[in-house]
């Protein structure tokens, strides 16, 4: 968000000096009060004064420049910067040295579209090469961005190796979102409550672990275990203080439901309050090269959160399924009515639900912001997902929110390498949610139930 | 009223069942509703299994059984708020079999629920104008001109005061139906089914949770829905209610018919007695292990409830 | 600290066209949600179909402006047959993740790169509205003091203020008439209707259809008032935050959207403008430890959210609801 001034001095710059090039981006009228409100900007001829900024030089290798060094700089190429929610973030043309500085709100994942209509007459993109390249944005400076002119294209990977990097991902992603699908789950089972804070809970876990990182100095695995504990806690003081209490009161489920729309959307809020909107990373396993396992390119990052997701699931799994408290948290889940009158104390029976729950959210988030990296609304934006996932499985059965999950992170890493363009890939996993539930409404492991 | 309804009363009903013979699945003079090898299990047990019923026209048909006997899902079934593994009947010979919940309301086949279902948030004369059929103003395109249906509501409202008076219910007219009583409600979902005019009224424990002293005047309320020549069945535990009201009972257990007679025949059987009893004796029953027969209706009563949530 | 700033700034946006596309927004979602008790938590989906049904049309396709708008007002009609159909017969949660995963994936689809030629990407699409504002009558911007319009500002108000009156009174028509008494009925069993001989499925598909045609016309008249069809202007939150609107000013309630959205809208900017002036370095500030100018765009959403929670505990009926009838079980 501070980037949003500094980002204005350029505008008007460019405004004047390039107005006639400048296509202004859409004004900012969006018709709700998006708290990230799209910053459009600008952009200068030499590095801006911005944190982070993308930067691409479109030199025409086909061509020898006249200091004899490969290349002539294409000017007055048009390239626009995309962020992950598909904003406007702000577009450019070349220099007559053929450079571009685009800023942008800080790290993430960026798109840069180059329009191909703006190259001049007789250059062109190398064989195959796209137009638009999807970006990691990690460090504070110049990002920079490049497109092949004049060279022949790379030759692109086998699809095999493609495929099953994309699965690996998958695997990963559907795990990640397992852990928060099973938290969710659980609650949605023993409660009925569609939690639409359950993405802030997803949050909660990785900005608890980078307080503890940043702030305190303790490592990142010290840190992600006391964000888990932390998270549990907060599971508790949920229950204690709010869902309990309106649980008691026989708030209807719908009331509740809107009721945690409202706390995500104040929890959301602080969180950018004090955290700010720009997205950060943990101080240790940020950008680990990658190991070669056969074909397959995996940081050692990866393997673990891999490993301990596995871990915990099934460790979760074999809790529910073997101890007392497993039990009577599946016996709650399937008729409380029954439950209470059996003697059971559902009441902290459903405590220990959320505080198991929202733990094992908070180990999500910090596994995902392990993976990629932390900002405020990373939980929200994975929320739909989390949903799908869970939805698919079927509502509130526990194998059919991992399945659920898996499905939804293989559909979503995987649809890439059969086309799905990779801007739209969260398009998949939501239309096979659909298709789904079209065929089979109680979801893939749900129990059949009665419909009028 | 429809045409085809004839004022009966207790002596006629009696009489025309006179030669019915007293075993299960018995065939009736003039059925209204004939039904065939009707199954419907739950997770492997079978809560309804009725080889052949039927119920005869203008008569009072109690449906009595112990907890889990299935009365309730074959209630569920014939009206099509459930859908049936086999089976084939028909109503007024037309065949109604995995027909929509409303169509079988449209055919003249009403229901009322074990947990009445009154809407809490209309008023009592709201309710009832919710009841009647073919309002014009419930097509969207003529809902927005009243001319299009006032003087049919105007109608519909004659009508439903006068079964407001009849059910001594005029008082709470303008009253939401949430502030209602137990026994109010019952009264009321049943004034509010007779707004279909239906031919069969099917009433589902109109007697649970009524309070002794609407009691009474309920029972009266149920015979003059004979009396005035409509068919009814229900399920009721009240037996006093049973022996007192009813023309006709049909005994369930384990999700079939066991036993068929007059109040006074039934009560007398020996197997109806087990069937409630839930004793070992060697009677032509089918083996009632106790048991099993709970374990049946906890898991009837399960199904129940988890359906009752899916609709929620 | 300027009184006068904070007002005109809350009023104009009360008034204003934002406002207007929440009223029109949050009455189909009161015939959705308040009337007949189905959980569309994908109203920004039919927005969007509706806003770029128009812009395609006129952009892609040249089509004439008033074609354009009359395929604006059957795409949403599709929309609802599509997500209706398969999921009217089950539970309820399951419209509501079916039309929260549809609204994501029309946003994903009209913002794609790759379907920039249909759709515009990130960018949208534009010029498409000279028609309507060369139906303008208004000569000059109005200036009443405390608030102020431009002179297009002011034509969109006029035909967003007639369309929302309009609406309201077909709301108030159907919903006393016997069709709005089986809304009513379905939202609070539908079994009982159904035992009543009424198609209960057609009721609900023939609200979701009608509700979701306000939301075509919310989108309708967004891009008309913005000049422009952009994707993120369709976004999830929108829908949450036109549930907010209906919820203040109380569902199932022929005003309340309408209320509702001018006091969102009120509350939102006024808070929006207060704060600003109270982290801008000039006049009375707050110590920046404790805000900053970006932080201060965040209250209001913090007063939002917060205040979203409290209004579901302690009032759920909404400001003018009547507790008796309200469309939610709160207690």
């Amino acid at each position: 968000m501070r980037l949003r001034l500094a980002a204005l001095v350029p505008l008007v710059f460019c405004l004047t000096a390039l107005g006639a090039l400048f296509t202004p981006t859409q004004a900012d009228e969006t018709p709700a009060p998006s708290p990230a409100a799209s910053a459009s900007a600008g952009a200068t001829s030499s590095p801006p004064d911005a944190d982070y900024y993308i930067a691409v030089q479109l030199l025409d290798s086909s061509k020898k420049a006249a200091d004899g060094t490969s290349g002539v700089p294409v000017p007055d190429v048009k390239l626009t910067v995309v962020d992950d929610a598909k904003a406007d973030v702000g577009s450019s043309v070349t220099d007559a040295e053929g450079r571009v500085y685009i800023p942008i709100d800080g790290g993430g994942k960026y798109t840069v579209e180059l329009d191909e209509d703006s190259l001049p007459d007789g250059v062109k993109l190398s064989g195959s090469a796209s137009t638009t390249k999807t970006v990691q944005v990690f460090l504070e400076g110049a990002t920079n961005v490049q497109f092949q002119i004049g060279v022949t294209a790379v030759k692109a990977t086998p699809f095999l190796t493609e495929f099953s990097q994309a699965m690996f991902n998958g695997i990963k992603y559907g795990l990640i979102i397992a852990l928060a699908g099973l938290g969710l789950s659980l609650v949605f089972g023993t409660t009925g409550l569609t939690n639409f804070a359950h993405g802030e809970l997803i949050t909660f876990g990785a900005i608890a672990a980078y307080v503890f990182n940043r702030g305190f100095g303790l490592p990142v695995i010290i840190a992600g275990i006391l964000a888990v504990v932390a998270s549990a806690a907060l599971g508790w003081i949920q229950d204690k203080g709010l869902w309990g209490p309106l649980r008691k009161r026989g708030t209807g489920l719908i009331a509740m439901m809107i009721v945690s729309i409202g706390l995500a959307l104040l929890v959301r809020s602080l969180f950018q309050y004090f955290f700010g909107g720009s997205t950060r990373t943990y101080s240790e396993y940020v950008a680990q090269g990658p190991n070669k396992i056969g074909s397959l390119r995996i940081a050692d990052k990866e393997l673990a959160i891999v490993g301990i997701a596995i871990i915990v699931i099934v460790v979760t799994c074999i809790l529910l399924a073997r101890t007392r408290l497993g039990k009577a948290m599946r016996a709650v889940a399937d008729n409380p009515a029954l439950a209470a009158s059996s003697g059971m104390r559902v009441d902290s029976v459903i405590t220990a639900v959320w505080v198991l729950g929202t733990a094992l959210t908070g180990l999500s988030g910090v596994l995902y912001a392990v993976d990629k990296q932390v900002s405020f609304v990373m939980g929200f934006k994975i929320l739909l997902l989390v949903f799908a996932a869970v939805t698919l499985g079927g509502l509130g059965t526990i194998w059919g929110a991992i399945l659920g999950s898996l499905i939804i992170g293989i559909v979503d890493e995987v649809g890439p390498v059969f086309g799905v363009p990779a801007s739209i890939k969260d398009v998949g996993p939501l239309l096979v949610l659909v298709l789904i539930l079209l065929v089979r409404p109680q979801g893939l492991l749900g129990k059949a139930q009665r419909i009028g | 009223m429809p045409a085809n309804l004839k004022r009966s009363t207790g002596e006629a009903a009696t009489a025309s069942l006179v030669d019915v013979p007293r075993v299960p699945g018995a065939p009736k003079p003039d059925p209204i509703v004939k039904g065939d090898n009707i199954t419907r299990t739950f997770g492997g047990l079978k809560a309804v299994d009725v080889q052949h019923i039927e119920i005869q026209r203008g008569v009072i048909t109690a449906l009595i059984g112990p907890n889990g006997a299935g009365k309730t899902t074959l209630f569920n079934l014939l009206t099509g708020f459930d859908v049936p593994d086999t089976g084939a009947w028909s109503f007024n010979d037309k065949s109604l079999a995995k027909v929509a919940a409303f169509k079988v309301a449209r055919a003249g086949m009403v229901r009322t629920f074990q947990l009445t279902k009154v809407l809490a948030k209309l008023t009592v004369i709201e309710n009832m104008r919710l009841g009647a059929t073919g309002q014009r103003g419930e097509k969207i395109w003529s809902a927005p001109f009243k001319s299009l249906w006032g003087s049919q509501e105007d109608e519909i409202t004659a009508r439903a005061d006068e079964l407001l008076e009849r059910f001594k219910l005029d008082a709470k007219r303008e009253d939401f139906a949430g502030s209602l009583s137990g026994g109010q409600r019952k009264l009321l979902e049943m004034a509010r089914s007779l707004m279909v005019d239906p031919e069969l009224i099917m009433l589902d424990e109109p007697m649970a949770g009524v309070n002794p002293a609407l009691k009474q005047s309920l029972l009266g309320h149920v015979k003059s829905l004979r009396d005035e020549g409509r068919t009814v069945l229900f399920v009721e535990h009240d037996m006093d209610m049973v022996r007192e009201i009813s023309d006709w009972v049909i005994v369930m257990a384990q999700g079939q018919i066991v036993a068929e007679g007059t109040p006074e025949s039934v009560m007398a059987d020996p197997a109806v007695i087990d069937a409630y009893l839930g004793a070992h004796h060697d009677t032509d029953l089918t083996e009632l292990d106790p048991a099993e027969l709970e374990a049946q209706a906890e898991a009837e009563l399960d199904a129940e409830a988890a359906a009752e949530e899916a609709k929620e | 600290m300027d009184f006068g700033n904070i007002i005109d700034a809350a009023l104009s946006q009360a008034l204003g066209p934002q406002a207007i596309v929440f009223a029109l927004a949050a009455i189909g979602l009161n015939i959705h949600f308040g009337y007949t008790g189905l959980l569309n938590f994908g109203q920004s989906g039919f927005m969007a179909i509706a806003g770029f049904g128009l812009a395609v049309s006129v952009v892609r396709f040249d089509l004439p402006f008033f074609v354009g708008v009359l395929i604006a007002l059957v795409t949403p009609v599709l929309l609802a047959l599509v997500l209706g159909v398969p999921t009217l017969r089950l539970r309820a949660d399951y419209l509501a993740i079916v039309t929260i995963a549809s609204s994501e994936i029309l946003r994903l689809i009209l913002g794609a790169v790759e379907f920039k030629d249909v759709f515009g990407g990130s960018n949208g699409l534009t010029g498409f509205v000279r028609p309507f504002q060369d139906l303008n009558p208004y000569s000059g911007p109005l200036d009443l003091g405390i608030v102020s319009w431009s002179r297009s500002d002011l034509w969109s108000l006029t035909v967003g203020w007639i369309l929302v009156a309009l609406g309201c009174l077909l709301v108030w028509a159907l919903m006393r008439s016997p069709w709005g008494r089986i809304l009513r009925s379905i939202r609070e069993d539908e079994d009982a209707v159904r035992s009543l001989g009424k198609n209960v499925f057609s009721y609900k598909l023939q609200a979701l259809i009608l509700g979701g045609v306000f939301g075509g016309l919310a989108g309708l008249f967004h891009v008309l008032k913005q000049g422009s069809a952009v994707p993120t202007d369709f976004n999830t939150t929108f829908t949450f935050y036109a549930y907010a609107a209906l919820l203040v000013g109380g569902a199932a309630r022929v005003l309340g959207p309408v209320v509702g959205s001018i006091i969102f809208w009120f509350l939102v900017a006024g808070l929006g403008e207060l704060f600003d002036q109270l982290t801008d370095g000039s006049g009375v500030n707050l110590p920046t430890w404790l805000m900053t100018d970006t932080q201060a765009s965040l209250v209001r959403f913090i007063v939002l959210g917060l205040g979203l929670m409290l209004l579901m505990i302690f009032r759920p009926q909404g400001i003018f609801g009547d507790r008796r009838e309200i469309a939610i079980d709160a207690r």
